[in-house]
């Protein structure tokens, strides 16, 4: 975000309602962080001055406890167990409906998407590079998916550089982070008197334009960039390699998969805040009548038993080729699809995993040879 | 569950209780509106507890809540069966044994002595045991109670000739595509929703406490897993198999965790 020294913007703290106000007069519904059931999760700004201070979370493998930053910052929370991906990749949803007329014909018919402009603030590097991921996968040229893209236009974000990452976090290892690069309409790198602000799309530089905001001095730049190599170097886990798809395709009878196995209770909780994983399952739900019925899209993983069904038989019918599909997938052949590790570091799957079980440790027990 | 029952015939169906709440039945009768289209869809020949009364008659489905619990109930659910196409049980007792299978590993006629002022009138047998133990049961729901959108479901799955859904994947699931954050995680509580079957939407973990299990054993149930997750977060062996002897107390998968904590600690 610092690439263009000369196009950042400082904006006061005591403006940044002034940001909320803009965006909720050009119509968009606001989403900011909320405590919700002892974690912070993205919610509905009732008013500009609502974001809330001081928030902050302290995450280990599984376990994720809500502090107070002794700063009174806005943004030193690292993540919650969400950010982008539920208000693109809806977690339910009806994709068409089909009724019977009169004469008994089928008549089938699209649902329109609810698709309300939103605006979220306080996304992070990682869930950025996050969507560029589940863009690639819904929005491939040829084959859009309708619902996602009409949702996804709608979105306006507002990322902030992580000043404080979370013991769980690890994107400095797998490039995605601490300091957004791309994909963001407005970031923000928070100080103590105000926030280094760049647009990184035409409509956040509207945004920008319209705060009649002072340029930031080279001193506020460069206080922002140091802030953002503090917060890698904070940053304590890693993965042996951005490119894993040898070294773990090469160790598919490992005797690590029966062991995390023992461990993994296989019920999909890190699939589900993975911001990369994209699985769902579709189902006709017909209405009582008998006259109707509609075509639903619900979130799945790769952790469910239909998953890895097909006719007649289950693929993956036990947990330890359910974790292995999962990780094998995320890390080795995610790059043969599309290009990349499908991990982003954002370590959601290990601090929300109910039993703790650390994905890195996992990566690191499974390639000990390949490294030494 | 092949051949498909065609309109506009009416499939017969009966609603049967045995040892149990009515809860079920309950879910069923709350339905409102949408029982009254169901009512147009089907004959509801017995339904004690909304009106009908014709338990001895022959039926396309019979819908039977509550545990086999007494020497009547065995002979009851035999001609239940013998007079329905198709047997479908419902709800924590009637596919478990229910609540009151804590029993089954207790001295059943100790507590009747120590009770009842007459315990020479209380004719129960030793176990409560679900339908499944006693007759052949074509799909069982799950669930203290079921819902009644399960019920539906399964209803309307029924009339359209198909075998219904049976989702066993786990209440994180649900709670998950709910939003609502893991309250295991961010709370340290000793949630039952990674071992138990999906049904409820995720209920407690949606008002901030840890599932108990009352939808039974999900498909994979690590319990082991889990029971060493609730030893880490500070639950003694006896609380651990208390999470698993509850509601389904006689679901194999739930009373083997806890048979294991028994045997290897002080549970």
């Amino acid at each position: 975000m610092f690439s263009q020294p000369d196009r950042a913007r400082f904006l006061p703290l005591a403006q940044l309602h002034a940001l909320v106000a803009q965006l909720m007069q050009l119509g968009y519904q606001c989403l900011g962080p909320a405590v919700e059931n002892g974690a912070i999760v993205m919610r509905e700004l009732d008013a500009p001055d609502g974001l809330p201070r001081g928030l902050q979370a302290e995450q280990a493998a599984g376990r994720y406890r809500l502090t107070r930053d002794p700063l009174n910052r806005y943004f030193a929370w690292a993540n919650g167990p969400q950010a982008i991906k539920p208000q693109a990749f809806a977690p339910k949803e009806s994709l068409w409906r089909v009724e019977r007329d009169d004469a008994g014909a089928l008549q089938f018919a699209a649902v329109e998407p609810a698709a309300p402009a939103q605006a979220i603030i306080g996304v992070r590097a990682c869930d950025l590079a996050a969507l560029a991921l589940q863009d690639a996968h819904f929005l491939p040229a040829g084959r859009r998916d309708a619902h996602y893209a009409a949702r996804r236009e709608q979105l306006f974000l507002v990322a902030v550089q992580c000043a404080e990452p979370g013991a769980t976090c690890f994107c400095a290892s797998t490039g995605d982070g601490p300091t957004p690069t791309a994909g963001y309409d407005l970031a923000l790198a928070e100080l103590a008197e105000g926030f280094v602000a760049v647009a990184g799309s035409a409509k956040g530089g509207a945004v920008l334009d319209a705060l009649n905001l002072s340029p930031a001095t080279p001193q506020q730049i460069d206080a922002a960039r140091q802030q953002g190599q503090a917060a890698a170097a904070a940053q304590t886990r890693t993965l042996p390699g951005r490119n894993l798809r040898e070294a773990l395709m090469s160790r598919l009878e490992h005797p690590r998969w029966d062991e995390v196995a023992a461990r993994c209770l296989a019920c999909g909780n890190c699939t589900a805040v993975c911001p990369t994983c994209f699985c769902h399952a579709e189902a006709d739900e017909p209405a009582l009548d008998g006259h109707s019925s509609r075509h639903e899209r619900v979130w799945d993983s790769c952790f469910g038993e239909s998953h890895g069904y097909l006719h007649g038989f289950n693929v993956r019918s036990d947990i330890r080729t359910r974790y292995r599909q999962w990780l094998t997938h995320k890390l080795a052949t995610w790059h043969d699809q599309f290009g990349r590790s499908g991990c982003v570091g954002c370590g959601r799957c290990i601090a929300w995993c109910p039993v703790g079980i650390d994905l890195t440790e996992e990566v690191a027990a499974l390639t000990a040879e390949v490294r030494s | 569950m092949n051949a498909p029952m065609k309109n506009p015939v009416k499939p017969r169906v009966a609603v049967h209780k045995f040892s149990s709440c009515d809860g079920c039945q309950l879910a069923l009768l709350n339905l409102g509106e949408d029982l009254l289209t169901l009512a147009g869809r089907v004959d509801l020949v017995h339904f004690a507890e909304a009106g009908p009364l014709d338990p001895d008659a022959d039926v396309d489905v019979a819908f039977v809540e509550g545990s086999v619990s007494t020497p009547e109930d065995v002979e009851r659910i035999r001609h239940i069966r013998a007079h329905s196409r198709l047997l479908i049980a419902i709800g924590a007792c009637a596919t478990a044994g229910g609540i009151q299978a804590l029993r089954n590993g207790a001295d059943g006629a100790q507590w009747v002595a120590q009770i009842y002022s007459h315990p020479e009138a209380i004719s129960s047998l030793a176990q409560s045991t679900p339908i499944s133990s006693h007759v052949k049961v074509d799909f069982e729901l799950w669930g203290c109670p079921v819902s009644g959108a399960q019920m539906l479901a399964v209803v309307n799955s029924l009339l359209l000739g198909v075998a219904p859904r049976d989702n066993a994947d786990k209440v994180c699931t649900e709670c998950k595509r709910n939003g609502y954050p893991c309250v295991m995680v961010s709370r340290g509580v000793a949630c039952m929703g990674p071992v138990t079957r999906v049904g409820c939407g995720a209920l407690c973990p949606g008002l901030g406490r840890d599932c108990y299990g009352c939808y039974g054993p999900a498909e994979n149930a690590n319990t082991d897993a889990l029971a060493a997750q609730f030893a880490s977060l500070g639950l003694t062996p006896q609380a651990i198999v208390q999470r698993f002897q509850s509601i389904n107390s006689q679901a194999p998968v739930f009373l083997a965790a806890a048979d294991k904590i028994r045997m290897h600690g002080d549970g």
